[in-house]
């Protein structure tokens, strides 16, 4: 990745309006410079910062906990990174999670009986549409290519080409 | 053939029952996967005496209400009442004191009166987060057996008691 690039991606985004949490693969924030936490190796550190930006703080429903400063959020921070530090996976982490507050934490839901509808149905909805999109279109090519002219247009058009091609001539 | 200019409306009634129902839904009330589950142990100082200890087992032997509260949390001061009123109504009602310090929740009891039979003082927060708690005041219905049966989250009120917290003790204490 170029310097240019990975200035220009934030800005653009910040320019945007848009939340600094989809640029969080380019820079965006760290956790709050209040709350230093220190890891013993580095991808403990990123696998911190993964999980902080994958969960969901319940309090302000629509932040992850490095956005949030609810202190439930800083709560819930300190205790990811106490068993990031005790070397729990992230997969254990999680289910910790899961297990207090439901997967409403999860920013990317399980795929479940109850989810199915979420998961797939937007590609339903897609497919359904262009179902009917198809139909349409189908159903009025053949009414159109179907209507033969009558003889009154007929004798209209054969004027119209005469007259186009004597201007020609 | 009018079947067929029906079908609009249809589907647009269809979304208008969709849209009633997804914003009659309140976001904050989420369905809590402590239920059914038993009670996160936890072994706290009592708030009146820190010599004291004040664990989840003894809750347990009798249907019981667990409520978590704070003395900077408003809503736990309307709530208060209510708790009162169940304590009255037979209910045990044990609390657990949430990232507060001890001289306001002792403040807040001294003023607006202690229904609770005993409370967890949980300066930290640890238990709150063993509990799945992110909004105060919530309230548990744990039966004698230490098992979560009801949740609810955010101010109880007679409604709900009468409905919902009452009948359910009942027929917990039914139980054997």
């Amino acid at each position: 990745m170029r310097p240019l690039h990975f200035l220009s991606a934030p800005l653009l985004l910040a320019a945007l309006g848009l939340p600094l949490s989809a640029a969080a693969q380019s820079g965006g924030p760290t956790a709050p410079p209040s709350e230093p936490m220190t890891f013993e190796t580095e991808e403990q550190e990123v696998r911190y910062q993964r999980l902080i930006r994958e969960l969901r703080c319940t309090v302000c429903q629509n932040q992850n906990l490095i956005e949030s400063n609810a202190p439930l959020a800083n709560d819930l921070r300190r205790q990811i990174a106490l068993m990031v530090n005790d070397g729990a996976e992230t997969n254990e982490i999680i289910d910790y999670m899961v297990a207090r507050y439901g997967d409403f934490v999860l920013f990317r839901p399980p795929m479940k009986g109850t989810t199915y509808l979420l998961w797939f149905g937007p590609g339903a909805m897609l497919v359904i549409g262009l179902g009917v999109l198809g139909t349409i279109l189908w159903r009025r090519r053949t009414q159109v290519g179907s209507a033969p002219l009558s003889e009154d247009e007929e004798e209209r058009l054969r004027r119209i080409l005469g007259e186009g091609g004597g201007d020609k001539a | 053939m009018k079947l067929r200019f029906l079908i609009p409306l249809l589907a647009f009634f269809a979304l208008v029952g969709l849209l009633f129902v997804g914003l009659s839904l309140d976001p904050r009330e989420l369905p809590s996967p402590l239920v059914g589950k038993e009670a996160p142990d936890f072994d706290l100082p009592e708030l009146h005496n820190p010599e004291v200890r004040f664990a989840r087992d003894d809750m347990l032997g009798k249907p019981a209400l667990f409520n978590v509260w704070a003395s900077w949390c408003v809503t736990c001061r309307h709530e208060h009442p209510m708790l009162t009123e169940l304590r009255r109504n037979g209910v045990p009602v044990y609390g657990l004191n949430y990232k507060d310090t001890r001289s306001d929740a002792l403040r807040f009891l001294a003023r607006y009166g202690d229904p609770y039979s005993a409370i967890g003082f949980d300066e930290s927060g640890l238990v709150g987060i063993d509990y799945g708690v992110y909004a105060t005041p919530e309230t548990f219905l744990i039966d004698r057996n230490g098992m979560i049966r009801f949740k609810h989250i955010g101010m109880i009120t007679p409604e709900i008691i009468e409905t919902r917290i009452l009948p359910l003790y009942r027929q917990l204490e039914a139980e054997t």
